[in-house]
């Protein structure tokens, strides 16, 4: 049969007959790593481009067009040590790259300006207690004008565009109150410009916005970092399919370019991508990350097989009757939206602080107006200081409080292993008081493992570890792995849906089922767990028994313990047997826990805990969890998991241990504090700052050394959120 | 104070210069990879790079 990789889904055309291709890598973290690349792959003749990402953990190649497969980069990128996958930008994603180079530039224009304008005003505001001539202050003013108006229109769009929307839209955003205050203030300078003043507010209008796009292009950032994650990973899971594309010849494709009526050959050993009906083969399939079954299930002609189960034991033909995004039962897909459209009714901090924000602010501003004008003040007096109200409430450091800290925690958690799928994780995560795991693949680790390795002779073991090395099955490749196996044995020979026999030295070796080995009357005898699975070893006339089967995350236990030191409930959620699922409760020590648990079931109980005032985290990563984990307030999934529940989950953890989902908590809490403490600074601030304006004293000088003082204070006290990083590591 | 008549404009075409080194900068991505480009200043040195793509073109044809 005839394989070949077709890459042409993902390559572009780069212009002046080149070609684009990003590839997404696995393992490259230091310069070492980047340097090795790039020169690996600038060696291959006709590549004019190959340049890391290291941010992204990506690698962009050009090369002459038609002259190199794609494939050939993976296979030199995989030589150096390094698995790649092609790579697909998402259009959210390029919408976002874009969005995020706009606020940069308008950064970049609005900090020109207020740099400029500053040089400008510092002389205004020494002049007017020495020297300054009137004719000297209106030059300097005019001059500060012709920088700031335009800067303020250039920099202001996101904000404008944003208010013009929501009052268009009849509603009203924080955007609202910063576009008047900027408007006003620029308004009203202009108009003591002219009046030969002697203070004018445009340093204070571009200042704001130069703090404000601060804010808002950290929050905008971590965004787009978490989207090329999680991108990445979708890239990662190599979620590839063996499509037939004649009789006899078949080509490994991306999912996303498989449709339904395609014929795909699912070999044993193998994940399926695709939802689809067997039509020949005869195997057993694994079903755990979609229904937390641990028992294999039979398939035969006319099974429905669906994506993210293993193929176990035979070659199995299958039709596709839906791929890529359509991969998912109907019942899941249908509590899912139901689960995330409860959800989106979720108020960010930030929103609720502002909604209260904008009212007091305009409130505050129009009585001190009326309160002047009251007291017997002139009109133009008594706008002056109300609009010097507006700008030294500046929502500044409020819009830096939320996002400087979502910036800090998120690359904190970052490199702890944990990456954050939804900006609001944090807030909610922090809040969280009860925890529900799944168990397969979850608390247990997806991977098998060899229980009894203890009671074999250590040479038996390494041998049946050699033999094992000559099988696709997933228990042949836990036991290679667990004796650490490396040289196969030569002339080994596989007999499907059986095992594995080789003769060495003139005896006869055989791993596989019980029978296969003669070894039935032993399984009888053995006392061993009910949901491991029994492979058999024999050479010549000694035979052994192996029980294979999900161990438990390695520091499972030590997890539930610090969770129960912090007062958060936890109990188990599974799918699974109940003997399965009672063993792994009784072993680390969880009284609360429920088996043979449907989604519906799953989404009931965290309604039911809901209702009684819990905020529920909840661990899971089968495809039956992701109803579950779009209904919980926050939910977390292990990279092992499958695709649907890691984009549903709001936070994903790497690695084996399940430490992270503490250290997430810890770092969460932290940043949550941080967040309120923030808030609470630029409240401090205002209440300060606001009667001093209210009174009518207020310069320039007072007013941007108030603003720019509270949202650098904002700033450092959010780097403090740093320090959760050093806490995990 | 005639001195500002020089010196006015001249800070302004510094800070004019800057934002237009810093557009410039950003237009050629240059701030697309953070990560990357500080421990590229630890690299020995630069991989070979960017054949020219114009020549590459031309000799194709």
């Amino acid at each position: 049969m005839q394989v070949t990789r077709d890459f042409s889904h993902y390559v572009r055309t780069a212009g002046e007959g080149l070609q684009h291709i990003d590839l997404a890598v696995e393992g490259v973290h230091c310069a070492g790593c980047m340097a090795k690349i790039e020169r690996g792959l600038s060696a291959i003749p006709d590549v004019t481009l190959a340049r890391v990402n290291l941010t992204d953990r990506r690698v962009a190649l050009e090369w002459k067009a038609g002259t190199l497969d794609p494939g050939r980069f993976i296979d030199r990128l995989e030589e150096l040590g390094y698995k790649a996958y092609p790579f697909e930008t998402e259009s959210a994603e390029a919408t976002e790259v874009a969005e995020s180079r706009f606020l940069l530039r308008c950064l970049g224009v609005a900090a020109f300006a207020t740099m400029n304008v500053m040089m400008l005003s510092i002389p205004v505001w020494s002049g007017n207690v020495s020297d300054m001539l009137p004719e000297q202050r209106d030059f300097f003013h005019w001059l500060s004008a012709l920088i700031a108006l335009p800067a303020a229109a250039y920099a202001g769009q996101p904000f404008f565009r944003s208010a013009w929307r929501a009052l268009a839209a009849k509603t009203t955003n924080m955007d609202v109150p910063i576009s008047i205050g900027v408007i006003l203030a620029l308004g009203i300078s202009v108009v003591e410009t002219i009046h030969h003043a002697e203070h004018a507010y445009f340093d204070a209008a571009i200042m704001l916005l130069t703090f404000l796009l601060v804010g808002r292009f950290l929050d905008q950032n971590m965004r787009r970092r978490t989207r090329a994650v999680a991108g990445n990973l979708a890239a990662l899971k190599a979620e590839t399919a063996a499509k037939f594309v004649g009789p006899d010849e078949i080509s490994h494709v991306p999912v996303a370019a498989i449709h339904p009526g395609d014929i795909v050959l699912l070999r044993p050993g193998e994940r399926c991508a695709v939802d689809g009906t067997v039509i020949e083969g005869r195997s057993e399939i694994d079903q755990s990350l979609i229904t937390g079954e641990t028992l294999y299930v039979t398939a035969e002609q006319g099974t429905p097989v669906y994506a993210g189960s293993m193929n176990i034991s035979g070659t199995l033909r299958v039709r596709v009757s839906a791929a890529s995004e359509a991969t998912l039962l109907a019942e899941i897909t249908r509590l899912l939206d139901n689960a995330l459209q409860a959800r989106s009714r979720y108020m960010r901090l930030a929103d609720r602080a502002s909604r209260l924000y904008a009212p007091v602010v305009h409130a505050t501003a129009l009585l001190t107006i009326l309160g002047w004008v009251i007291a017997g003040a002139g009109w133009h007096d008594a706008i002056v200081t109300g609009v010097a109200v507006l700008i030294i409430t500046c929502p500044c450091a409020l819009g830096l409080a939320i996002p400087t800290v979502q910036t800090v925690a998120s690359g904190a958690m970052f490199k702890a292993g944990v990456l954050l799928n939804a900006g609001d994780a944090i807030e909610r995560l922090a809040e969280a008081d009860h925890v529900i795991f799944d168990k397969t693949g979850t608390l247990t680790l997806p991977d098998l493992e060899v229980m009894n390795a203890a009671d074999i002779p250590a040479d038996i073991f390494a041998l049946a570890g050699r033999l094992a090395l000559s099988s696709h099955h997933p228990v042949a490749a836990a036991v290679a792995q667990a004796a650490g196996a490396k040289s196969p044995i030569v002339g080994a020979v596989e007999e499907s849906g059986q095992g594995v026999r080789a003769t060495v030295d003139g005896v006869e070796l055989r791993l596989g089922r019980p029978p296969f080995c003669g070894a039935e009357t032993l399984v009888g005898g053995a006392t061993l767990d009910p949901e491991a699975s029994i492979v058999a070893f024999s050479k010549g006339n000694e035979k052994f028994i192996l029980s294979v089967r999900q161990g438990l995350r390695p520091d499972a236990q030590a997890v539930i313990t610090a969770l129960k030191a912090r007062n958060i409930g936890v109990e188990i959620l599974s799918g699974d047997r109940e003997p399965a699922v009672k063993a792994a409760a009784h072993a680390l020590g969880i009284p609360e826990w429920r088996a043979g648990v449907t989604p519906a079931d799953k989404i009931a109980r965290i309604e039911e805990l809901k209702r009684r005032g819990a905020k529920v985290l909840m661990v899971g990563d089968g495809m039956n969890d992701a109803p579950s984990l779009a209904a919980a307030h926050v939910s977390m999934s292990p990279i092992s998991a499958a695709h649907l529940s890691q984009a549903t989950a709001d936070l994903v953890f790497l690695g084996r241990p399940l430490a992270p989902v503490v250290a997430a908590i810890d770092s969460a809490r932290k940043a949550l504090h941080l967040m309120r403490q923030n808030l609470w600074l630029a409240i401090g601030y205002n209440v300060l700052a606001v009667p001093v304006a209210i009174s009518g004293v207020v310069t320039p000088l007072i007013a941007a050394a108030a603003m720019s003082g509270s949202s650098i204070l904002v700033m450092l006290n959010s780097l403090r959120a740093r320090s959760a990083s050093r806490e995990m590591a | 104070m005639e001195i500002l008549v020089i010196l006015v404009p001249l800070a302004l075409a510094l800070g004019s210069a800057g934002l237009i080194a810093f557009l410039w900068s950003l237009r050629s991505g240059q701030y697309d990879d953070l990560d990357g480009a500080a421990w590229r200043a630890f690299a020995d040195d630069e991989p070979p790079q960017q054949a020219p793509t114009s020549a590459s073109a031309s000799s194709q044809s």
